[in-house]
């Protein structure tokens, strides 16, 4: 039953423990009357250790350290290092390696992407409290689901060594490069695992959604001739139009009490980057057959509501099927599975497409290669702020509902943006009572 | 019969690591390993087809340091006290529970989890938990000479 809002009454919404998001975070929303007054996405994110701990080692080292960060998403890291060093290396890694490494991310799209879909997103809008309820009624989907996920990890698998905290990827290429024939054994299960994601969309496309369409600034990359995954100039739908390596001059990071992760603004304001950004800016790179499949699961060119964003994921996971298909059949074994580099004092900055937005890396190092300043700002940083602003703007208009049901939206008004809180660390909490 | 370790955790977050360190030695002794990481999805994956499998993770509760959980997965539900308190997005109840609704939960897994301390990233265990670690493993090695089943000397309780 719906609550009306009393002119000085102090409604109070706080989520100790945030349920299935990636990591750990608490919510708290203080509404008087009607009016929003605080709203706080309060996040435990190990300091920024990383960018510390880099500094002194071997700029060969950077790719499999950074790609511990995140359990989830090793690849982003592993290439916007990989990226930033060759800038400052004055490296080109082209054609069969540049290939590769696009494989390589359309797995980790796949598997992520697919992780949020099914196990994170899907029972909010279906009203299961978890995947285990909802592959009670549903088993098939979410076999399915499995099924894909584990195509995404084959490929990232395959390419980058080994099961997880990839290590085959190297500043310059790659250390292994696979065989035609290893590419093409991945064939049929990305056949199945696109036809998987073309039933996501369309399931996902006939789910409702709550009328809600902020106006946001996006920002993501882009590319002519291809949607952005690995490189290209940053781009928003307010005229932005730079280079990566002047990302800093218009990009800040913030400290703020009540979360250890910084927040970052564009010129002060929020901002909002990862698939939905990408879809908006980049509607117009995807295939035309994935244009079809999205225009029927009712995404036009342009998509502001973030509960949409499910849609928008599995849009982006047919699209990384299709491309894996793409570049496996194109692929040509290069001549070696990596260009020479040599250490050499300078700064240089990358950036690519993590399955949860730009994800930003600079680094300078001195003559021998070694590491003097790093700099990393991951995709949900930066969204932290829109977060927030999403959640005022939800709760301002939605006051009626009653506590768990605002609760609940609030919820997944956070989830929509599938934040990455702590980057991985997976122990069980338990609450042991003794008896006398 | 074809038993399976199941590692969860990241070897990256010191004592989270305690599951992969187990593992990774189980492996050398023979035993098929599959090292789930921090996307317990995976461990839906990895129990399928096992008969037996063996769960191996760092936990934290409040319980010293080093100290040893020990649960077999039983016909019911596992307890809600875990659900309740299972701190991830898609959290190791979640992940047996769903591997059981979808007819691959093995016919025997056992959870052994050891107390962390330390969970910074880095490498490399806290004393207390690699001594843990170490005695978990001895007894494992011991149970295989002895015959294929795991020693649970506890069903559904802690051992400090």
């Amino acid at each position: 039953m719906g609550e009306t809002p009393k002119p000085n009454r102090t409604r109070t919404l706080r989520v100790g423990n945030l349920a299935r998001v990636e990591g750990e975070g608490a919510l708290y929303v203080r509404v008087r009357g009607c009016q929003v007054e605080e709203v706080r996405l309060d996040i435990f994110e190990p300091p920024r250790f990383f960018e510390a701990f880099l500094r002194g080692r071997s700029f060969a080292e950077v790719p499999d350290i950074t790609a511990r960060i995140c359990g989830i998403c090793p690849v982003a890291y592993q290439m916007s290092s990989c990226q930033a060093l060759e800038a400052a290396l004055g490296v080109q890694v082209e054609g069969p390696l540049k290939a590769l490494r696009r494989l390589l991310y359309c797995g980790e799209w796949i598997e992520s992407h697919t992780l949020h879909i099914y196990f994170l997103h899907l029972p909010d809008f279906l009203g299961y409290p978890d995947t285990v309820r909802l592959a009670h009624d549903h088993p098939q989907r979410v076999q399915e689901a499995l099924a894909l996920k584990k195509t995404g990890n084959e490929l990232m698998t395959l390419l980058g060594g080994r099961e997880i905290h990839p290590i085959n990827v190297k500043v310059g290429g790659f250390y292994r490069v696979p065989r035609k024939a290893e590419l093409l054994a991945l064939r049929d299960k990305l056949e199945r695992a696109r036809e998987i994601a073309l039933r996501t969309v369309r399931f996902v496309g006939s789910l409702d959604f709550p009328d809600f369409a902020p106006d946001y600034t996006f920002v993501s990359l882009r590319q002519e001739g291809e949607y952005p995954i690995l490189g290209g100039r940053l781009v928003s739908n307010r005229g932005l139009d730079i280079a990566v390596a002047d990302f800093e001059q218009l990009f800040h990071e913030e400290h703020v009490a009540h979360s250890s992760a910084l927040h970052a603004t564009l010129k002060g304001r929020p901002y909002l980057v990862g698939p939905l950004a990408r879809y908006n800016l980049n509607h117009d790179q995807l295939p035309a057959s994935v244009q079809a499949v999205a225009r029927e699961a009712g995404l036009g060119p342009v998509c502001r509501n973030p509960f949409q964003s499910i849609v928008v994921r599995a849009v982006e996971t047919l699209y990384a099927c299709e491309e894996a298909l793409r570049l496996i059949d194109a692929y040509e074994e290069p001549d070696a599975p990596s260009v020479p580099v040599t250490p050499r004092a300078g700064a240089g900055a990358g950036c690519s497409e993590a399955p949860r937005g730009i994800l930003y890396h600079r680094y300078r190092m001195d003559e021998q290669g070694l590491i003097t300043e790093a700099k990393i700002v991951p995709p949900t940083s930066q969204n932290q702020k829109m977060i927030e602003e999403d959640l005022r703007q939800f709760v301002a208009a939605n006051l009626e509902l009653s506590r768990p049901e605002l609760t609940l939206r609030c919820e997944q008004t956070i989830r929509n943006h599938d934040p990455c809180i702590s980057c991985a660390t997976h122990f069980l909490r338990l609450d042991i009572e003794h008896e006398p | 019969m074809n038993l399976r370790v199941l590692a969860l955790g990241n070897r990256y977050r010191q004592d989270d690591g305690v599951g992969p360190w187990v593992a990774r030695h189980l492996r050398e002794a023979g035993l098929e390993v599959y090292e789930v990481g921090d996307d317990l999805t995976r461990l839906v994956e990895g129990l399928a087809g096992a008969d037996e499998a063996w769960v191996v993770e760092a936990v934290v509760s409040g319980r010293p340091a080093g100290s040893l959980h020990v649960m077999e997965v039983g016909p019911e539900p596992l307890p809600s006290v875990f659900e309740r308190l299972s701190s991830h997005s898609f959290g190791l109840v979640e992940a047996l529970e769903l591997a059981r609704t979808l007819g691959s939960l093995p016919p025997r897994t056992v959870i052994y989890g050891i107390e962390g301390q330390q969970f910074g990233p880095g490498e490399g265990l806290s004393p207390a938990v690699q001594e843990a670690a170490q005695a978990l493993l001895q007894t494992l090695r011991t149970a295989l000479g002895l015959s294929g089943n795991a020693p649970v000397t506890r069903t559904n309780q802690s051992e400090g």
